[in-house]
Order: structure tokens, then sequence, then C-alpha cells
């Protein structure tokens, strides 16, 4: 369903993502892992065709993001770093901007927003003004935009960011099922809840995977689990710094 | 290319109407069509004195438009694309499949919209002729037409710089400067020292690009389709160089 082939990106001197190629099947809940700067989001934004690659392509249930960018992000659900929302909105109004982008007709655009707001809990706050409400109710309001469109593929960039236990227990709930039908891939810091929230794991550092595999299998690579590999395998950067 | 035409009604109809309550869901809109208002009134009624013309025309009304379209227009534009860099909207706007031509056009009816309401609201003027004597309604109509389209273009200068910073405030200044470019071309005293410095030659070249020498005609209620069409052109290349930089954003040169 998500096919990532090759990207290379970079910022003047500096390579962001260096060759980055992985493809993502129908039931796959991927973890992008890295350490801060490691390439994460800017992977993600390539996927999303929110900034173009330089090298390479990513196909989105077999529509190229380079060559046909429009049919792709119809089938895609983003949710960026951040989760940003327009603060003047009400959760309501956002999601009908989003449903008028999609072009979702009159009948199907209330049956989404329904859908979105039961699915993401916000519902007794679907009419205050987004800048009032708070960070894990920002987060899932735009969580419950990434999802109007019923995506093949979710890109979500930190979707447990900032949330407490309870909430990030809904979250992990919401993507467990929805995981059946869709491919989706989420960036964490949070290396616990990768087993709980993920069937599979790629370890990024410096712009390249350095890791693939479930993770247990990269959890077994060290006797101090999944963590211990991520340090191992991404840690050097830092040590290089220090 | 249908697909393409469909994707961009899309956007702009998305982008339309999201702006257009973003204007009106923050005073911004009250107070810029308040303030707007208030200074109109002033000039025509103070620096014009319109009762002193003794003519029921609204020539001292229309002669102040393109100075406070200038100062005043460019508050309106710079927060259509600053304010998505800024808060990171931008990168939600890229993900969905609209094209950048249809959110920004989109953006800058959102923005003629409240110029629109504006020009609107200035009917106690022509109320006020036509309770003094009889003037040319039509006339008065082209005038008004007129100046809504020369909006339009003020407004696609201010929007398409606004796609090049993430600060309002720069924005805003940025905007007011390239807005006084275009009108001031062809205040009588700019065009005099260019005329001076470079011949009258170059000196008829540069009021042919001036908003001033176009709108001039209009005031007096005659329509110009040369002027009409200049304004149009303005309002599509000023599109297009703002659908270029924010394409050039996305392909990620900072």
């Amino acid at each position: 369903m998500l096919e990532l082939k090759h990207l290379v990106k970079s910022f003047g001197e500096h390579i962001a993502v260096d060759k980055v190629g992985f493809s993502l099947n129908k039931g796959e809940v991927l973890g992008f892992l890295g350490p801060n700067g490691a390439g994460k989001s800017t992977t993600m934004r390539m996927v999303a065709g929110v900034i173009e690659p330089d090298q390479g392509d990513v196909l989105i249930s077999g529509h190229s993001i380079i060559t046909a960018p429009r049919e792709a992000q119809r089938r895609l659900g983003f949710l960026p770093e951040g989760a940003p929302l327009y603060p003047d909105m009400t959760p309501v109004e956002f999601l009908n901007f989003m449903a008028t982008a999609y072009d979702l007709d009159r009948a199907e655009r209330k049956r989404a927003i329904d859908r979105v707001i039961a699915d993401a809990r916000i519902a007794n706050v679907a009419s205050r003004r987004n800048a009032t409400l708070s960070k894990g109710y920002r987060r899932r309001v735009g969580l419950a935009g990434a999802l109007l469109n019923d995506p093949d593929v979710l890109v979500l960039d930190e979707p447990t960011d900032g949330l407490d236990p309870v909430q990030k227990r809904a979250v992990r709930a919401l993507i467990a099922r929805m995981a059946p039908e869709k491919a989706i891939l989420i960036s964490t810091h949070t290396l616990e809840e990768v087993p709980a929230m993920c069937n599979r794991a790629i370890i990024i550092d410096r712009g390249k995977i350095v890791a693939d595999g479930t993770p247990e299998s990269l959890a077994s690579q060290s006797p101090g689990g999944l963590e211990e590999t991520f340090i191992t395998l991404a840690g050097t950067a830092e040590a290089d710094a220090a | 290319m249908s697909q393409w035409f469909k994707d961009t009604l899309t956007g702009a109809h998305a982008s339309y109407a999201r702006e257009l309550r973003a204007y009106f869901a923050t005073p911004l809109a009250y107070v810029f069509i308040a303030i707007f208002l208030m200074m109109l009134g002033f000039f025509t009624w103070e620096a014009s004195r319109f009762f002193d013309t003794g003519a029921a025309d609204l020539e001292p009304f229309f002669y102040w438009h393109p100075w406070l379209y200038m100062i005043f227009l460019p508050a309106l534009s710079m927060r259509l694309w600053s304010d998505e860099a800024a808060s990171g909207t931008s990168e939600l706007l890229m993900s969905l499949p609209v094209s950048i031509t249809g959110l920004a056009i989109g953006k800058l009816l959102a923005a003629w919209t409240v110029a629109l309401v504006t020009l609107l609201l200035t009917f106690p003027m022509w109320l006020t002729v036509n309770y003094l004597g009889a003037p040319d309604n039509t006339a008065i109509f082209l005038s008004y037409f007129m100046s809504l389209i020369m909006a339009g273009a003020y407004l696609a200068i201010g929007a398409a710089v606004s796609s090049l910073v993430s600060s309002q405030v720069l924005a805003y200044v940025v905007g007011v400067v390239a807005a006084f470019i275009f009108t001031a071309a062809g205040w009588p005293m700019v065009l005099g020292a260019v005329s001076n410095a470079l011949g009258t030659g170059i000196g008829e070249v540069v009021a042919t690009f001036s908003f001033l020498t176009h709108f001039e005609t209009a005031e007096r209620g005659v329509l110009e389709l040369r002027s009409l069409l200049y304004f149009i052109g303005v309002i599509a290349l000023w599109i297009a160089l703002n659908v270029l930089w924010v394409s050039q954003r996305r392909s990620g040169a900072r």
C-alpha cells in the first residue's frame, strides 16, 4: 500500500534523508524510530507530498507522489508534527474544511465527520475554539482530520506526544482498531509504546535506515531490550558529538 | 487536465470558505472595515472638501481609493500565507489533494470579498450625492467596479508577498512597499523625476504600469478596456508568482 523508493533529501550541505526505502502492507503498523534530527519528520513530509524529494519516489496505493500527487494524497491521512490546527476554528469547522478539501459530498461529509468525532473521542470539545483546547485534545482533533477521508495509508508524526497515559491508551486502541484495513506509519520517541502499538519497527539514524524488524526481534538483539538496541544503533551521533 | 481543474476548484472552494470565516471570526475584518471607512470619509470630506467642489459626483471620493488601498489592503492580505507558515498549518495544507493554484485563488477571493463588503458600505456617499443633485449613476457604478478590480490587484500583490515570509508584520511592510511602487509610478512627483532623469519616453512607460494612471479615467466614470485588462493582467501575474513561491517552498529550498 505504501512504498518508499530510495528517498533522498538534503538541505544545503546537510543530507537529511539518505536513500530511505521500504514498503508497508495493509495491516502493518510501522514504528519509525530515531533520535532527534535523524530524518523522521523529513521522510514523513515527503511521503505526504509536503516537500519534494531530491531523488526517489513514494507510491501510495500505486499512485506516485511525484507524478500523480493529488491521486496519492486522496488516499493518505497525515498528522504533521505538533498537530498544527487553525486556532480560530472549532473542531467541527476544521473537519468541515478538511471535508471540503477532500471533496466529500454532503451525505458522505456528515457521516465522515460523525465517525471521526466518535473515533477520536472529541465530541465534548467539538464546538470549542481550537485555540482553547489542551495539547491532548488538539492532537486528537488533528488525528480526526487525518482519518476523515478513510485513507489507505496513515502517516502520523508523533501522535502520542504530550498525551497523558489515558489518552495514549485511547490513541493506541484507535490505531489497533484501524490497523487491519490500513498501512500505518508512526514516528515516536517513546520506545515503551512501540511493542504495544506496532508490529514492525524501523530505526533511522542520520538519514539512513539502520534496523528493520519486528519490535521483538529488535529487542532481542541486545540484552537490554529495545532501548539498548536503539542506543547501540542510533546513539552514535550523540557519542560522536560528546 | 480536467482533474487539475477540479482539484483547483476544490482547493479554491475550501480555502475561500476557511479564509472568509477567519476574517469574520476574528475582529480583523470589522476593524479593517471600520477604520477604512473612517479614513475614506475623512479624506473625502476634509482633504478633498467634498461640499466645496459644487459638483454632484464622487470624483473627490474615488480619488483617494488607490492611496488608501495601498496602506490598508496589505493589512488584509498579510496573514494569508505567512500565518500558515508560522502556525505550521501550511504542512497540513500541502498534504491535501488540492492544487496550490486553487488555494491561492481561494485566499485572494476571500480577502477580495472583505474589500467588496467595505466598498458596499460606502453607500451613504452615493446616497448623499443623489440627495444633493442628479449625478450620473452609471458613471458612479463604473468607478465602483474599477475600484473593486483595482483592490483585487493590490490584494494579489499582498498575498504573493505574504507567501515569501513567515511573519505578518514583514508581509505587511513589504506589501505596502510593493503596493507603493505600483501606485506611485504614476504620481506626478515620481513621474516628473523619472522623466527628467531617463527621458520622457521612459517616463511614459513607467506611467503605463501605474495603478494611478489606470484608475484616473475610471475616477471620472469612464471605463477603459485597456485599464481593465491591465488590472486583470496584474492580478493573474501575481497569482502566478504566488503559486510559484509556494511551490518553491515545497521543493524545500530552505
